[in-house]
C-alpha cells in the first residue's frame, strides 16, 4: 500500500505512462520488465510494445491522457529517436515529459537532456528510482505548464 | 492548458482527441468535475451502439476488437474502444496492454482510426462499472458510434461492465477449459453473439457443438445467439461476426427491446451511484457518523438504528 499512497499524494490518481519502443529495436524483454516495475510502484502503464512510431505514441498519449511517455531504446538510435519524440509532442502541444531508458552512453545523457528529454535511466535503476524519476519529471512538467 | 469541462466538451465534439482523453480522465476520477462532465454529456447520449466483448484471459478479445473496429470503420463508423483491465490490488498500478493488439486501423486516414482508451479497475468495487459507463457516455456524446468495450470475463465487476452493453459478444476458444470457465463466470448467459476464436486450432467444431447444445437447453424465443468461428489474427470470420453484431442491434430496435435493456441498466446505474455515496459516508465519515459508530461499538445502540439515523440526516444534494 505505501507505493499507492506515494503516487496518489501527488495526483490523487495513479500516474499514467505510455511505454513504447520506436522503430526496429530488437526484442521486448527489457520494456516488459520496466512495465512490471512501474506497475509495482503504482503506475498505470499503457503498454504499446514494439515497432511504434512517434505518431502512434502521440496518439496514444492524447487518447490515454498520459502523464508521461517512456521510451525503451536499445539500438543506439536514442540521439535521433528521443528528440524526435520530444518534438512531436511539443508540436502537438502535449506538455508531458519523455523519459528514456535502455542503453545510452554516459556522454550522450547531457545531450539528450539538452534536447528536451526529461530524464535518462540506465539499465541498473531500481523500481523505486525509476518511479521517483518519472514522478519528479511529471511534477516539473506540470509546474512548467501552470 | 487546464480547460473547463464545457470547453473541453466542445473541442471533443469537434474531433479534438486530446480533449476527449481529458474528459475521460475527469469522469474516471469522479468527484465534482466528473459529475459536471456527466451532466454536460448526458443530453447528447444514447445514439451509439455499445458492444461489449468479454471472455477468458488471452482468448483473443483485443485482436477481435481490433478487427471488428476495422469492419465498422469500413462502414463509416466513428469507432471508440474502451479496454478495461484489472489494477494490482497491492500497488494500485496496472499494465494496460490491449493496445498492443490494436494496430490494424493505424493506417486508416487521419480521424478515422479508432479512439482507444485503456482503463484500469483502480480497485473500486462498484466504481469501475460506474467509471466505465461514464466513459462510454462521454464517447457517445462526443460522436463515437459504435463503442466497443473489452473486459476480461472473470470477475463480477467485469461482467457488470459488459452487461451494460447493447450487444454482448462472448469469445471462447477451442478446448473445454474455456467454456467451463465462461460458464462459471455466468458469461454464457450474457452472450448475444458467440465467437469461437482461434478456429485455426483443432477443436473449433467441438466448441461450436458444445455451445449449440448449451443453447438447445435454454429458451430463445426471439433471438438465439449465433455462433461464429473466427481467427482474429487473420481476420477470418470477423466480417460475419460484425454482421451478426449489427443484426442484433437491428433486432433490438425492431422489437423495441433496446429501451427495455437500457431501462434495466438505468436502475442499476442509479443503484451504483447510491451505493458509492453510501460507501463514501463510511469511508470519509463526518463527526456525526463517527459518533454513531462509537455508540454502536460501545453497545449503546444497534447498527441498524445508526444506519437509519445516518440516512435520515442526509441533506439533499450533498455529494460525499
Ligand atoms: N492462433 C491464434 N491466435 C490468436 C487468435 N486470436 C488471437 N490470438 C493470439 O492470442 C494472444 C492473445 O490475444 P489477445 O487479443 O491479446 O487476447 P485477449 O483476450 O485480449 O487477452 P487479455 O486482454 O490479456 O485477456 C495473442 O498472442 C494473439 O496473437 C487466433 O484467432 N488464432
Ligand atoms: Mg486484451
Amino acid at each position: 500500500m505505501p507505493n499507492r499512497r506515494w503516487c496518489e499524494e501527488l495526483t490523487e490518481h495513479p500516474l499514467r505512462i505510455v511505454l513504447a519502443k520506436l522503430g526496429f529495436d530488437g526484442h521486448d524483454r527489457g520494456i516488459k520488465v520496466v512495465a512490471r516495475m512501474l506497475r509495482d510502484v503504482g503506475f498505470e502503464v499503457i503498454y504499446l510494445g514494439l515497432r511504434q512510431s512517434t505518431d502512434t505514441v502521440l496518439a496514444a498519449a492524447e487518447q490515454e491522457d498520459a502523464d508521461a511517455v517512456g521510451l525503451s531504446i536499445h539500438n543506439g538510435g536514442h540521439m535521433t529517436l528521443a528528440p524526435r519524440m520530444v518534438n512531436t509532442l511539443r508540436e502537438a502541444g502535449v506538455g508531458i515529459p519523455v523519459v528514456v531508458g535502455g542503453i545510452v552512453p554516459a556522454v550522450d545523457v547531457p545531450l539528450l537532456l539538452e534536447e528536451g528529454v526529461a530524464a535518462v535511466l540506465g539499465p541498473g535503476a531500481s523500481a523505486a528510482e525509476v518511479g521517483e524519476t518519472i514522478r519528479s519529471a511529471v511534477e516539473a512538467a506540470r509546474a512548467d505548464v501552470d | 492548458m487546464t480547460r473547463e469541462p464545457a470547453e473541453l466538451f466542445k473541442a471533443a465534439c469537434g474531433g479534438d482527441r486530446r480533449a476527449t482523453g481529458r474528459l475521460l480522465s475527469l469522469v474516471e476520477r469522479g468527484g465534482a468535475d466528473g459529475d459536471l462532465v456527466a451532466q454536460i454529456a448526458w443530453p447528447k447520449t444514447g445514439g451509439a451502439h455499445v458492444v461489449g466483448v468479454t471472455g477468458a484471459p488471452g482468448v483473443g478479445k483485443s485482436t477481435l476488437v481490433d478487427r471488428m473496429a476495422a469492419a465498422a470503420i469500413a462502414e463509416g463508423g466513428r469507432v471508440a474502444i474502451l479496454a478495461v483491465d484489472p489494477s494490482s490490488p497491492l500497488t494500485g498500478g496496472a499494465i494496460l496492454g490491449d493496445r498492443v493488439r490494436m494496430n490494424s486501423a493505424l493506417g486508416a486516414p487521419a480521424g478515422k482510426s479508432p479512439f482507444i482508451r485503456s482503463m484500469a479497475s483502480r480497485g473500486q468495487s462498484g466504481g469501475l462499472a460506474l467509471a466505465a459507463l461514464g466513459a462510454v457516455r462521454v464517447l457517445d456524446a462526443v460522436g463515437h458510434d459504435p463503442i466497443i468495450v473489452e473486459t476480461v470475463g472473470t470477475g463480477q465487476v467485469e461482467v457488470d461492465v459488459v452487461n451494460a452493453a447493447d450487444t454482448v459478444v462472448v469469445a471462447v476458444s477451442p478446448g473445454w477449459g474455456d467454456a467451463v470457465q465462461a460458464n462459471k463466470a455466468g458469461l454464457l448467459e450474457l452472450a448475444d453473439v458467440f465467437a469461437v476464436n482461434k478456429s485455426d486450432r483443432p477443436g473449433a467444431a467441438d466448441a461450436r457443438r458444445d455451445l449449440e447444445l448449451m443453447l438447445d437447453l435454454g429458451d430463445h424465443p426471439d433471438w438465439r445467439p449465433p455462433i461464429v468461428e473466427t481467427t482474429a489474427t487473420a481476420g477470418e470470420g470477423v466480417e460475419a461476426l460484425w454482421k451478426h453484431v449489427c443484426s442484433h442491434r437491428l433486432h433490438l430496435l425492431e422489437t423495441h427491446s433496446l429501451e427495455a435493456r437500457r431501462g434495466g441498466r438505468a436502475a442499476e446505474e442509479v443503484r451504483r451511484h447510491l451505493h458509492n455515496r453510501i460507501d463514501g459516508l463510511i469511508a470519509r465519515p463526518s463527526e456525526q457518523v463517527r459518533q454513531l459508530i462509537r455508540e454502536v461499538t460501545e453497545g449503546l445502540r444497534p447498527p441498524s438504528e445508526a444506519a437509519q439515523t445516518i440516512l435520515r440526516s442526509q441533506p439533499p444534494g450533498d455529494s460525499p
